[in-house]
């Protein structure tokens, strides 16, 4: 045994990495936490309000990526990487790469000084969808955890023009540090549970929708980010051309699911609650706006969901259009949006203000390489592929390697728990099992 | 240089300027569209039944004879290229109905000929910075939007020629040209196609709507591969005017007249007396 207190890598510090993190931290195992992005708290850290009950979805994560950060048995590596895994189940040398922050987070004490002061602006930020902007130097959220910067290289004026320099002189503890290099870490372990979570489809794949050039077409998580209390727009609907607000909206739904010939075969199973929930937060914003919603069926199983639904179509002075929009293009400050009511077999023709385009839910781009990385299989979509369908779902064909959310198909916030609570809970089976054979 | 060319019945008649034009335009790029011997009807659509072999008949045997003349055959009318390069596609990919169809209409075909549009020509053998070298009347300020219509680009696999979500080639050829395309949400819509025959109201709804989006942008005049294409949006101005007090009408013209009068060609080669918007004033304006 290469430790005894059996520790297990987690890949991926979302809601579910955090999940099954606590829950191994709490049974008495030592965790070790790997996080591609700054701070750990994943996707549920760009969504505002959560279905079907609209709470706030920092106030539920919150709570837990604080106490991931402050866990005596998790210990954290943000904004870091497996590049290696070595040895076989119950003995796995992992090897992290530690990306470039540029600032040391020994020293640094997370006042913001950096942030508050830097000069560049940068719209690109993956985080705000295009939406808002992000300083060069950042940390992801006000509570990030931990709550540490990093400066984008691709944008910094120093790291770029060798001009600036205005985070290291604010910086009251010297913690910029532009030549840092990147560092490589092994960490010995016994099991891995892997839950790197989604990505959405993305918007350039849709030659009928402008193949995401047209400006106020926006995907579902720029909608999050726009309704978002610690968003860029601090909660207001705006639209990102001229940052007016938005009279007249439509949602479409399945774009890029369930069209084999074109895109995804799947149904993304979450958008048909997240595209009413975002018809009705701008509701509740902008009384007097009309919100339009494409669907080509409503499938809202889950508890709680049909009467969130029934709610949406009924009281919420909601326009459902059941059709499958063709075209949309700008004309003028609108956006043109061609679809048709298939009830009524009518076309409908609306001029929008914004349109948010409900994506399928897709693998991350890096979950090819991981897989090869970890040797473990994936899927025709690129998810990683379950042990069993039915009674395997968190196994992968490895021993000791468990994979847990999105990563392995897409599911809602409530399921993605329950699955890492249950890769966590094999995971321990695994280890007491390893304990058993060793005594 | 000299092409095998399957002209198609509407060239011949109503869309003889096309035609003409085309041919006039390839000798001075330095080519001669040789009409392919016994040619008969492309088969005017595409059969979308799988089953519907017969409607092969007639493209295919328009293959088989066009194999017999040359290796590669060039097409102009937006309609027969479609039909026959995915009557093409079937033949290339399907040995089984291939058999059956060619063992029908008595003739020999491997599926080894390949149809290619002028338009294909022009960007893939001639070269469009080649073409822009011999230019002698460059369209300068010219604005042309072109108009792509249903069939010169779908379905996209089958057809291989271009992105019909966001098309390039006329909007290349008219740079090539010196002129200035412009850009429009309508360029890939449906003219009205023959539905003309027995709702007029609708086609005409169709290409009011496209004429009104290029004239929105600036358009002088629009472009198009097809004489459907063209008959929709050209021809039924008359009755745009009639229905509408203050209507103002664009001219339409073939890709090949644009491009023969760009290299070298003169007004009067355009035959107004086809068009029903005068072309000439507008082309004259930019000292064409």
């Amino acid at each position: 045994m290469a430790h005894d207190k059996q520790r297990v890598l987690v890949i991926g510090g979302g809601i579910a990495g955090i999940t099954a993190a606590v829950d191994l931290g709490d049974a008495g195992h030592e965790v070790v936490m790997v996080e591609r992005l700054p701070s750990v708290g994943g996707r549920m850290l760009q969504l505002s309000e959560t279905f079907p009950t609209l709470d706030c979805a920092q106030c539920t994560l919150t709570p837990r990526t604080v106490e991931t950060g402050q866990h005596p048995n998790i210990k954290l590596y943000t904004y870091s990487e497996v590049v290696k895994l070595e040895g076989g189940p119950g003995a796995y040398t992992v090897t992290i790469r530690r990306k470039k922050a540029y600032v040391d987070w020994q020293k640094c004490t997370g006042c913001g000084a950096c942030q508050e002061k830097c000069p560049t602006k940068v719209r690109q930020n993956p985080f705000e969808r295009g939406v808002g902007v992000k300083k060069a130097i950042y940390t992801l959220s006000p509570q990030a955890v931990p709550n540490k910067p990093i400066i984008d290289a691709d944008h910094c004026r120093y790291l770029l023009h060798g001009k600036c320099a205005v985070c290291a002189q604010v910086c009251p503890v010297g913690a910029i540090v532009y030549e840092q290099e990147e560092t490589f870490v092994q960490e010995e372990v016994a099991a891995v549970i892997v839950a790197t979570g989604f990505d959405l489809y993305p918007m350039d794949a849709l030659g009928e929708y402008g193949y995401g050039t047209v400006p106020d077409v926006i995907d579902g998580f720029a909608m999050e980010r726009l309704c978002s209390a610690s968003g860029p727009t601090a909660g207001r609907v705006l639209r990102p051309s001229d940052g007016r607000e938005p009279r007249d909206i439509v949602v479409i739904q399945c774009v890029g699911s369930r069209d084999p010939e074109h895109h995804k075969a799947y149904c993304s199973r979450i958008c048909c609650m997240y595209s009413a929930k975002h018809a009705r937060l701008y509701k509740h914003k902008l009384h007097h706006g009309r919100a339009t919603l494409f669907y080509m069926d409503l499938r809202c199983t889950g508890k709680g969901y049909e009467e969130f639904l029934q709610q949406s179509t009924e009281e919420e002075g909601l326009v459902y259009v059941r059709g499958r929009v063709s075209k949309i293009f700008r004309e003028g400050d609108k956006v043109v949006v061609w679809g048709t009511d298939t009830l009524s077999g009518q076309p409908v023709e609306v001029e929008a203000d914004l349109v948010v385009l409900a994506m399928a839910l897709v693998p991350n781009p890096e979950q090819v390489e991981l897989a090869r990385v970890l040797g473990i299989p994936v899927d025709d979509n690129g998810f990683f592929r379950e042990a069993h369908y039915k009674v395997g779902s968190v196994d992968t064909g490895c021993e000791g390697i468990f994979v847990a959310g999105c990563c392995q198909g897409s599911r809602d916030i409530a399921d993605t728990v329950a699955h890492a609570s249950a890769a966590a809970s094999k995971a321990q089976v695994f280890l007491s099992r390893l304990r058993r054979r060793a005594a | 240089m000299n092409y095998t060319y399957f002209p198609g019945c509407t060239l011949y008649t109503k869309g003889k300027s096309f035609d003409e034009a085309g041919k006039r335009a390839g000798e001075k790029l330095g080519f001669t569209l040789e009409e392919m011997p016994y040619w008969t009807c492309c088969g005017a659509t595409f059969p979308l039944a799988e089953d519907n072999d017969i409607a092969l008949a007639s493209p295919t045997r328009v293959l088989a004879r066009g194999r017999q003349a040359g290796e590669t055959l060039v097409t102009l009318c937006a309609v027969c290229h479609n039909v026959l390069k995915r009557t093409n596609h079937v033949m290339k990919t399907n040995g089984e109905r291939r058999e059956k169809v060619t063992g029908f209409i008595e003739e020999t075909y491997q599926g080894d000929l390949e149809v290619v549009h002028y338009l294909e020509l022009l960007r893939d053998e001639i070269g469009f910075s080649a073409l822009a070298a011999k230019v002698e009347k460059p369209l300068m300020g010219l604005k042309v939007a072109p108009f792509y219509g249903c069939l010169l680009l779908r379905p996209k696999a089958e057809l291989q020629m271009d992105d019909p979500d966001n098309p390039s080639i006329f909007e290349d050829l008219i740079r090539a040209l010196g002129g200035e395309p412009v850009d429009f949400p309508m360029k890939a819509e449906c003219c009205g196609a023959f539905q003309v025959v027995h709702s007029d109201a609708m086609a005409t709804r169709c290409s009011r709507e496209i004429i009104a989006s290029a004239q929105k942008r600036g358009a002088d005049l629009l472009i198009t591969a097809c004489p459907l294409c063209q008959f929709n949006l050209e021809d039924r101005q008359g009755e745009m005017a009639q229905a509408e007090q203050g209507f103002k009408g664009v001219p339409v013209l073939y890709f090949t007249q644009l491009l023969a009068l760009a290299l070298g060609g003169s007004l009067e080669d355009l035959d107004v007396s086809r068009h029903h918007a005068d072309p000439r004033p507008v082309l004259a304006a930019k000292g064409l």
